[in-house]
């Protein structure tokens, strides 16, 4: 009854943001992905994923744990290179380029594409020097004083500034949970990506730290297209603007965020979001 | 009704759960108790080993950092000290008339009896007449040496008495120190009973003191003066091959480790690598040293009873000492630190060498302590490559001759004056534990340096 009720709810909310955002369809894609399917070594991960990420909306990829929805979010900025034995076919273009040509510099793609991870990894170096570095290994500032500006503005978007300010040469490492992730998203903005990925950024935080990062998400929307995995439907419901449900490696259905949590076509999409699979 | 039954047939059941568990509580503690005792069993029986060894390290050692010294007055009497004035140079001398004249006139020197002059000064203190013999038998045989290079370098003290400090013999040092059994008879002592007399007069006449061995540090080994022998030429030995395999080992390993582990494909080369790095850390230490024989001075020809030799042999040894531990400590670093540089956009090499390696240097540091440690305490391999020949002089770069402080332990062990050389034995394996300690204790500073800074 709860699960329903709050359904309600959502889709309330959702019906005012998309007033505010107009539809998604009118909107430029940013990455386009068709046809993905990932093999690590003989065993299939994912099956024939074809979607579109709209520019400056959040996309979010649901669904049960082992569905494959953080495979493919790892596929867009090529971070399956590092894991051996894996294996992409398919096509994902970022703004037109194909990401997997191989004359595509891995390291250009992931300074176009940013990404957050589970568990907060802020490098064990001060609060500073965990965001000048990005800027700093891609030449991005040509002076110490552009350097602070980054980072100083970074902070900002990231909402950390205030909380931080009189400690930036501490190690990142001492804050909180909560602070290193917006730590970590404010790393991933510093170097000015087109693209934020965010695999369950807040999987390992308290509920008002996720809080925080939601809101955070929602601001940063306006300047980054943002694709966000997260195993909770209400987040999902919360930040996003367009949602797509994966179950067991198969991209099941996709669309506006209020269309799939109040009038899901699938059968499974339905089960998953009543809480009857996952 | 049926509900209270239920009840209680449900609390029946959950009370027989409880006891079973009880049971089997009981008997993991006991389990836990027991594993707890041999824990702490080992760790005092462990405890008690190395303590009975550092007893008995430092209980025999630290007598022989204390020798008996004899304090003299020597006067430098014209009628022993036959020769004329030393030849000055630029006194109407060309400088090759010169060179013959002091050649002639230390050959002089040469010839003096300076044990008379100690003969003497004997006298003047205890009133006993003594002979060229028993003062050989008394004093270190090198005595007659020092006093004569004092004199050399200072002719104008003939004529004058100036105090000297001389080293008792090493058969006279056992005696006064008790390392040999005073109630042997008399045909079982080194010396004879005049001399011992006069030793224990002198002793108690505070004539001989016990004074801090400073030669120990400062003098090399020495055969026919084993009193003054000391380890200055092995600890140089030892420093400089330290040296060899720092500079060496570390660099490679750790390069070898980070390629293997971070830039290697994983393909049957690189695991037959792996299988044969594991493999050559389990080899024994004097295969090392025949392979240092063979390539080293046979193939290229390096000198023999080298240090540099021996500093090659022992990276050799160290390597696959470091690079396993630097490879296990790459891999301990966790995914989540490379994920979060190559999700920047750092390339492969600025992850390893701007996120890995910072965090693991310390663990790097560990390895490199403990292979090099190991290599200094090597005795085996030192043997094959000829450092455990007699040397009697302090090495001055890599490629003289020299020896190592286990290899010099091991030496003096053998020494048939074993009352003597017993004691110096653990001074140097003192000195040895000492070095250690210094380098043990340079790694823990870097690392709380470096992990603080982290």
């Amino acid at each position: 009854m709860d699960m329903i009720a709050g359904r309600g709810n959502m889709a309330e909310q959702n019906t005012d943001k998309a007033a505010k955002v107009d539809t998604l369809s009118d909107r430029r894609v940013r990455v386009s992905t068709r046809d993905v399917c990932v093999f690590y070594g003989e065993k299939q991960a994912l099956y024939d994923v074809s979607i579109d990420v709209p520019d400056r909306a959040v996309t979010s990829f649901i669904g049960p744990s082992g569905c494959g929805k953080s495979t493919f979010l790892r596929c867009i900025n090529r971070m399956n290179d590092t894991i051996e034995g894996a294996r992409v076919t398919g096509k994902i273009d970022l703004d037109g380029d194909d990401v997997y040509d191989p004359s595509l510099d891995v390291v250009e793609l992931r300074s176009r594409i940013g990404m957050v991870f589970q568990k907060p990894n802020p490098f064990p170096k001060s609060v500073y020097e965990n965001i000048a570095y990005g800027p700093k290994i891609h030449g991005l500032a040509n002076s110490k004083s552009d350097l602070d500006e980054i980072v100083v503005s970074s902070l900002r978007k990231a909402g950390l500034f205030e909380e931080v300010k009189d400690r930036l040469h501490e190690p990142g490492t001492g804050l909180s949970g909560g602070q290193q992730q917006r730590l970590c998203i404010a790393r991933a903005i510093a170097v000015g990506p087109e693209v934020i990925l965010m695999d369950e950024p807040c999987s390992a935080l308290d509920p008002i730290a996720t809080a925080v990062i939601e809101e955070l998400i929602d601001e940063l929307r306006e300047n980054f297209t943002i694709v966000i995995v997260t195993h909770s439907m209400q987040q999902a419901a919360r930040v996003s603007q367009k949602t797509a449900f994966f179950h067991l490696g198969k991209l099941i259905e996709e669309g506006p965020t209020e269309q799939i949590f109040t009038n899901p076509v699938h059968k499974q999409t339905q089960d998953y979001i009543m809480g009857r699979i996952g | 009704m049926t509900d209270i039954n239920m009840q209680q047939t449900g609390s029946e059941a959950s009370r027989k759960r409880l006891e079973i568990i009880r049971a089997s509580l009981s008997r993991r503690h006991r389990a836990e108790a027991i594993f707890k005792g041999l824990g702490i069993a080992a760790i005092v029986l462990a405890l008690a080993l190395v303590g009975t060894l550092f007893w008995q390290v430092f209980s025999k050692g630290t007598p022989s950092l204390f020798q008996s010294t004899l304090h003299l007055d020597i006067t430098f009497d014209p009628e022993v000290v036959e020769v004329g004035p030393a030849p000055e140079a630029g006194s109407g001398l060309s400088p090759a008339e010169y060179e013959e004249a002091y050649l002639d006139w230390r050959r002089a020197l040469a010839l003096v009896n300076w044990n008379e002059l100690i003969a003497n000064a004997i006298r003047d203190v205890s009133g006993t007449e003594i002979d060229g013999g028993d003062v050989r038998a008394l004093v270190d045989n090198n005595a007659g040496l020092v006093l004569r290079s004092r004199f050399q370098d200072n002719p104008d003290l003939l004529g004058q008495t100036v105090p000297m400090d001389l080293l008792v013999s090493a058969n006279g040092d056992n005696w006064l120190k008790g390392t040999i059994d005073r109630d042997l008879p008399d045909e079982r002592q080194q010396l004879s009973a005049d001399t011992r007399n006069l030793l224990d007069e002198l002793r108690a006449d505070d004539v001989i003191t016990m004074d801090f061995a400073w030669h120990l540090f400062t003098n090399v080994d020495s055969r026919t003066a084993p009193a003054s022998a000391g380890l200055a030429g092995a600890f140089m030995g030892s420093l400089y091959m330290m040296l060899i395999v720092i500079v060496l080992a570390v660099p490679i390993g750790v390069a070898s480790a980070i390629y293997l582990e971070e830039f290697a494909p994983q393909n049957r080369i690189t695991d037959l690598i792996e299988v044969n790095i594991n493999n050559l850390a389990a080899v024994p230490s004097i295969v090392f040293g025949l392979l240092g024989a063979a390539v080293f001075i046979n193939y290229f020809h390096l000198p023999i009873s080298a240090p540099l030799v021996g500093g090659l042999v022992l990276t050799l040894m160290t390597l696959p000492t470091i690079i396993i531990a630097t490879r296990a400590a790459l891999k301990a670093v966790s995914p989540s630190l490379r994920q979060a540089a190559l999700g920047l956009g750092a390339s492969k090499t600025q992850m390893v060498f701007q996120h890995v390696l910072p965090v693991t240097f310390p663990s790097i540091l560990t390895a490199t302590i403990i292979g090099v440690a190991q290599a200094l305490g090597e005795t085996a391999p030192l043997l094959l490559i000829g450092m455990n020949a007699f040397v009697a002089s302090v090495p001055a770069s890599p490629l003289d001759q020299a020896t190592a402080l286990p290899v010099q332990v091991y030496l003096w062990q053998g020494n048939e004056n074993r009352n003597f050389f017993e004691a110096r034995t653990s001074a140097a394996i003192i000195v040895l534990l000492g070095l250690m300690l210094v380098l043990n204790a340079i790694a823990i500073f870097l690392r709380t340096r470096l992990e603080r800074r982290g």
